[in-house]
């Protein structure tokens, strides 16, 4: 099965190393991780990944919670003792309520419970990959001729001011931040509405549309694209 | 798995076991202590008597031997002897003797002494035998106490009173006591046999029961004999327990069951998917089809998994579940928020009907996806093309609990399948062909239980109300669960 070719949408390659015992399901993701232009290692242990992580430089790691010889979470600690601060996403066949919380109060960046769909990880792997880009400190985000002012909350297209309602402003805000990155689902519902339940309907969706509607119906050239399969990205059609 | 084997008793072994039973070895230790009580208290008893009669007895010899003084002194020693010879022959009288100097008896009517009691002037000091003239009883030997008095020509009075009486009085009381305490052995014993027969009798019949539970027959209950002692409250709560326990595996069986139907259907198209594409000539176009149904299908079954679960996670215990002060009021405003275009989308207007803050401690994550399981619940249920349909989000608190309910104008639920909409997997005729796993409710259910609250259904009066009613825990600010 190929990952969907629209969610590979880096423009430089990461080095990310996987720590997981299922082998096939290491080889997969190496191969997927690969395909979407990034240099991908395996580590089968807790041990040996804890020993790769901290040796070689790597900008994102996959960690799986349940490892032969150290698990996920400790392996994550012993890294933040350390003072290393690399991104870890944590893999979790766990996957309940509470199994997040901890994942991430043991220093994980990002939880996602397995089965998984391959697009989910690697747009998740992206935006923890991109994360040092200091994006949280500029004041304003521009795709194509869209413009959004994070302090005085204004966004103009093509120099004409849109009105959002304060949630739509920070989907969009979101939307902007990763532009040119496929953006999930569930990563924006854990984002802009800071919930990682399951909402049953794809209640995104509709919300997508509306923004959709607000910054595209009167500008003929649409910017916020729906990646099948995995999600939305915000992308100015020139750059693409 | 060790077969269990209800506790036998030998015939020898039985006693053994009677005696390491708590209620006869109670027993043995009051009747101990009981017959301790009594032996002191007779000890006593006589031993004061005895005390108070030979104080009685060594005065009247004092008084007498005044008496006899005055005699003395009045007639001289024959008068003494006279009188002393006259007294004797009373009936019922006291002991006396006079002796010479050389200590041969000239008068009284005692006929030998123990010896040396003559030796010492004044009263003796313990009780000695005596044997005494005329004695018409057959015993020879008696027991008295006495005093002597010497004369200036070197003669010997000795006046005495018999204590045989006293003798008989305390070997009276002794065989009473002794008697007395067989009796109360006896009873005992018996009373052991008894109760302690009819306690292990019980017990071994809760043993036999609890064997045969033990081997899988779950419907098998304690004997229960209606005394209403602590065996029938032990067996009543082990009853209680066991019914629970049962409740719960019937339970496990039905949804193990509904969990293999609902797994299985999706697998078994899944599968019928994936082989008609592989029998099908090759073509890319319906390969990528049939595999984002099949990814599709998967999705579901994953949501159906990750629900049950969650159910199962969540019944497991409060202690699972991390829970801190969190502001329901924001969690409806954010839910009501999160749905309210797809609300406009189904012709259905969101209503929100709550207090600008109200905080409790709550899992922020299970209460927002109770709320969400249903708003989407009213939303796919309640909602009508040809009618604009109200649904209400309510948030209120009172009598120290809080709670959320949704309610709508819609078709409602008819009263005799309310219950039932609250079983895992069940779905409402009319709402089969609705995307859904069947578990929204069940795991709004387990949510509320978790908060130690319930999930009720009420009529809207038209519609449907479904209430989270939540009572408010005391302690504030703990969280649990980590580990």
């Amino acid at each position: 099965m190929m990952p969907a070719p629209a969610a590979t949408t880096s423009t430089e390659s990461m080095r990310i190393l996987i720590i997981e015992d299922d082998r096939e399901a290491a080889a997969y993701l190496v191969k997927a991780l690969r395909e979407a232009g990034h240099v991908a290692d395996h580590a089968a242990d807790g041990e040996e990944g804890l020993h790769a992580a901290e040796t070689r430089g790597y900008d994102v790691l996959i960690v799986d919670r349940m490892l032969p010889k150290l698990d996920g979470l400790s392996i994550v600690t012993k890294l933040r003792d350390n003072g290393q601060s690399t991104p870890v996403l944590i893999l979790s066949a766990l996957g309940q309520v509470d199994d997040r919380v901890k994942g991430l109060r043991a220093g994980g960046d990002d939880y996602l419970s397995k089965p998984f769909a391959i697009s989910e990880l690697l747009a998740r792997v992206e935006v923890l990959g991109r994360r040092r880009g200091a994006k949280d400190v500029e004041t304003s985000y521009r795709v194509g001729d869209l413009e959004l002012d994070r302090l005085s909350h204004e966004v103009r297209r093509a120099g004409k001011p849109i009105v959002l309602q304060p949630r739509e402003f920070r989907l969009l805000e979101y939307l902007m931040k990763h532009a040119n990155q496929v953006v999930t689902r569930t990563m924006l519902l854990e984002n802009v509405w800071d919930y990682h339940f399951d909402p049953q309907t794809n209640v995104i969706d509709v919300h997508i549309s509306r923004l959709r509607s607000k910054i595209e119906r009167d500008f003929g050239s649409p910017i916020l694209h729906t990646v099948r399969g995995a999600g939305y990205i915000m992308r100015a059609e020139a750059e693409a | 798995m060790p077969r269990f084997r209800p506790f036998q008793f030998g015939r020898m072994g039985r006693f053994r076991s009677l005696m390491r039973m708590t209620a006869v070895r109670l027993s043995a230790v009051y009747f101990l202590l009981f017959a301790i009580c009594a032996v002191v208290l007779v000890v006593y008893v006589t031993a004061t008597a005895s005390t108070i009669v030979e104080d009685q007895s060594r005065r009247a010899i004092s008084e007498e031997l005044a008496d006899l003084a005055q005699v003395y002194q009045q007639s001289g020693i024959v008068g003494l002897v006279r009188t002393i010879d006259r007294r004797s022959r009373q009936p019922g009288a006291s002991l006396y003797l006079a002796t010479d100097p050389m200590g041969r008896i000239i008068a009284g009517n005692v006929e030998s002494l123990q010896a040396g009691v003559l030796d010492d002037q004044g009263p003796t000091p313990d009780a000695f035998s005596y044997e005494r003239y005329a004695d018409d009883n057959g015993h020879r030997y008696h027991l008295a106490i006495a005093e002597v008095v010497s004369l200036p020509n070197g003669m010997r009075i000795l006046v005495g009173r018999d204590q045989s009486e006293q003798v008989r009085f305390r070997g009276v009381v002794q065989s009473a006591l002794i008697l007395a305490l067989a009796l109360m052995g006896v009873a005992a014993l018996i009373a052991w046999f008894f109760v302690g027969r009819s306690a292990l009798k019980r017990l071994d019949g809760v043993t036999a029961s609890s064997a045969r539970i033990l081997s899988g027959d779950l419907s098998e209950r304690l004997p229960v004999t209606g005394a209403g002692d602590e065996f029938d409250r032990l067996s009543d709560n082990l009853n209680t327990l066991l019914a629970r326990v049962s409740l719960l595996q019937e339970g496990l069986q039905q949804v193990s069951d509904n969990i293999a139907h609902d797994l299985r259907t999706p697998l078994t198209r899944l599968r019928t998917r994936a082989e008609g594409a592989l029998a099908a000539p090759p073509d890319l176009g319906e390969a990528r089809e049939a595999m984002e149904q099949m990814i599709a299908e998967c999705d579901q079954m994953i949501r159906t998994f990750d629900a049950l679960l969650m159910i199962s996670r969540v019944e497991a215990g409060s202690d699972q579940v991390i829970k801190s002060p969190i502001d329901l009021a924001a969690i409806a405003a954010d839910v009501v928020d999160l749905y309210e275009p797809l609300a406009e989308d189904a012709n259905a207007e969101l209503l929100l009907d709550a207090p600008p803050s109200l905080t409790v401690v709550a899992s922020r994550e299970l209460i927002a996806q109770a709320l969400s399981n249903l708003v989407d619940n009213a939303l796919k249920y309640a909602t009508d093309p040809e009618r604009k349909i109200k649904i209400r989000v309510t948030l209120s608190e009172g009598n120290g609990a809080w709670s959320l309910a949704v309610s709508d104008d819609g078709p409602g639920i008819p009263i005799e399948k309310r219950e039932r909409v609250l079983e895992r997997f069940y779905r409402l005729d009319q709402s089969r062909s609705m995307p859904g796993s069947g578990l929204g409710l069940s795991l709004v259910q387990a949510i509320a239980r978790v908060h130690g609250g319930r999930l009720v259904l009420d009529d809207a009066g038209p519609g449907l109300t479904v209430r989270l009613d939540v009572p408010k825990e005391e302690r504030q600010g703990s969280e649990r669960g980590d580990g």
